[in-house]
């Protein structure tokens, strides 16, 4: 992956993000999470498998912290910089290509030439760059989820979050979007959290996955995936890939949710 | 492409408007209609000719309070509106009312008006009153239907409730601002000439004039001018929707 002068891939290893027996019950009495503690160490790439309405959002809500647990605690590295991915691609529609990415950097104070050099970079890491300055109404699915990638790239993050984010788009772009992300964490070493429920997608793309269960959610099955750092489409139709998305496919199917 | 463009729309209302001043001018003509009650189109035009001079001066008045009351109404109202936005308390306490300030007719309180405001000022005051509620109702409604993933984008990035709101809800809300003032041009131009009618000046006075020596065509010649000058102002700010959204919005991208 070139990387550009401006844009630096963070190599620097912080510590664990820990989220430690945490809970959320909302008012109307609903449970979403029961007491559930997951690991996510420094750099690592892991994949959040569940049915639907296991509790995925909340948990999302939750790092984001857009949400607080009702009991539980969550412990990031103090120099933590997160950035996120949604399945919605959040652009503003009546910014360019480049100033949508440069949004957090706009936000944050950062003075144009700056943000724009760096933006740039994103852009073409991305794959954007001849897109700068188009608008989200002129951009494919895949190509408004590159801008929404990029746009997360541009804070340097040291922890990204993905919130189903290809989830909406076709199998081709999709499969494309995963070999690009994983390329990505490989160049920058951010730790990676992939919020899924599809089990392919989640053994392709990551190093280890945590499957959910329903509602209120807990860890069943956490399990280091064995298979080579080098993704590549052919591994999709390999046995080992099959034997692992097999044992996810199980714990899923134990854990209650329909497949 | 032409109909890409706000001037390919002037095209098709045109022809309803020729027909009818045809047929306006053949029945005067022929002594269907007698001139006196409805002047034929070539009688207002000739009216606008020959009264000119005793028209443009109260016209160049209406034209400068109906403009500078829009204005007025354009700023304040989406003042007004990012103040109701800011709270819901505020909001609630506050909305109802100007609803309820809706239900008074603005003839009514413009003898209130001359007082308040002097003669002068009356035009101006009476287009502020009239044009300004649907741009308060429209901004307040853009501003309040953010969709809630982009308001949590922002708090995500730490964004300060300023850059919030100049950077996401009120250009989110544009196209619901636009629509009140289309809105609110038409009524700046009714609500002058209304207050114009009080005080005897401006185009509203040149047609109370005309009324006075049974001018119905000089009526007419007022009316057609009034309902242009709306007409314009329309067309002025649908030309600033037109150059504002149409990068990005639907509204204004595919007609």
């Amino acid at each position: 992956m070139a990387s550009g002068e401006t844009l630096v891939p963070r190599r620097t290893r912080s510590s664990a993000i820990e989220l430690v027996a945490i809970e959320r019950r909302f008012d109307d009495g609903v449970e979403a999470l029961a007491p559930l503690t997951l690991r996510l160490p420094a750099g690592s790439f892991v994949a959040l498998l569940g049915p639907s309405g296991c509790g995925k959002s909340t948990l999302v809500r939750l790092l984001t912290e857009l949400d607080r647990p009702t009991r539980g605690s969550i412990h990031k590295p103090f120099d933590l910089k997160m950035a996120c991915v949604f399945q919605d691609p959040c652009l503003l529609p009546w910014r360019t290509v480049l100033d949508n990415a440069a949004l957090p950097l706009e936000l944050a104070g950062v003075p144009e030439a700056e943000r724009h050099a760096v933006t740039k970079d994103a852009l073409a890491q991305v794959g954007l760059a001849d897109a700068a300055s188009k608008y989200p109404a002129q951009l494919s699915g895949g190509m408004k989820m590159r801008a929404s990638l990029a746009r997360a790239l541009v804070v340097q993050p040291t922890f990204l979050l993905l919130d189903e984010p290809f989830a909406a788009l076709d199998e081709i772009t999709r499969q494309a979007l995963d070999d690009h992300l994983r390329t990505l964490w490989k160049a920058w070493g951010f730790t990676a959290l992939f919020v899924t429920h599809a089990v392919d997608e989640a053994a392709y793309v990551a190093d280890r996955a945590v499957v959910l269960s329903r509602r209120p959610g807990r860890v069943v099955l956490d399990h280091p995936l064995d298979l080579p750092a080098d993704r590549t489409a052919a591994l999709r139709s390999d046995a080992r890939f099959a034997a692992q998305t097999g044992i996810l496919r199980n714990a899923l199917a134990e854990s209650g949710g329909a497949l | 492409m032409t109909r890409r463009t706000p001037w390919g729309a002037l095209l098709p209302p045109l022809v309803p408007a020729i027909l009818v001043v045809g047929i306006v001018e053949a029945l005067v003509r022929g002594d269907v209609v007698p001139a006196f009650l409805v002047p034929a189109p070539s009688q207002i035009a000739r009216a606008l000719v020959d009264e000119g001079p005793s028209l443009y001066p109260p016209l160049a008045q209406t034209v400068k309070a109906s403009l500078l009351g829009f204005f007025l109404a354009a700023v304040g109202g989406v003042t007004a509106a990012i103040a109701l936005a800011s709270s819901r308390r505020v909001q609630q306490a506050i909305y109802p009312y100007a609803v309820f300030s809706q239900t008074i007719p603005i003839v009514s309180i413009a003898p209130l008006l001359v007082i308040w405001f002097g003669w002068d000022r009356t035009a101006l005051a009476s287009a502020v009153i009239v044009s300004i509620f649907p741009v308060v109702a429209n901004t307040l409604a853009g501003l309040r239907s953010t969709d809630p993933a982009l308001v949590d984008l922002f708090r995500l990035y730490g964004a300060s409730p300023g850059a919030t709101l100049f950077r996401l809800r009120l250009p989110a809300a544009l196209p619901q601002i636009f629509t009140g003032l289309r809105v609110a041009g038409g009524l700046a131009v009714i609500g002058a000439v209304v207050g114009e009618f009080i005080t005897g000046q401006g185009i509203g006075g040149a047609i109370g004039v005309a009324q006075q020596r049974q001018r119905v065509d000089i009526i007419f010649a007022g009316v057609l001018l009034a309902s242009l000058l709306g007409l314009g102002l329309f067309g002025f700010i649908n030309l600033a929707a037109w150059r504002t959204l149409r990068s990005w919005h639907v509204s204004e991208s595919r007609h």
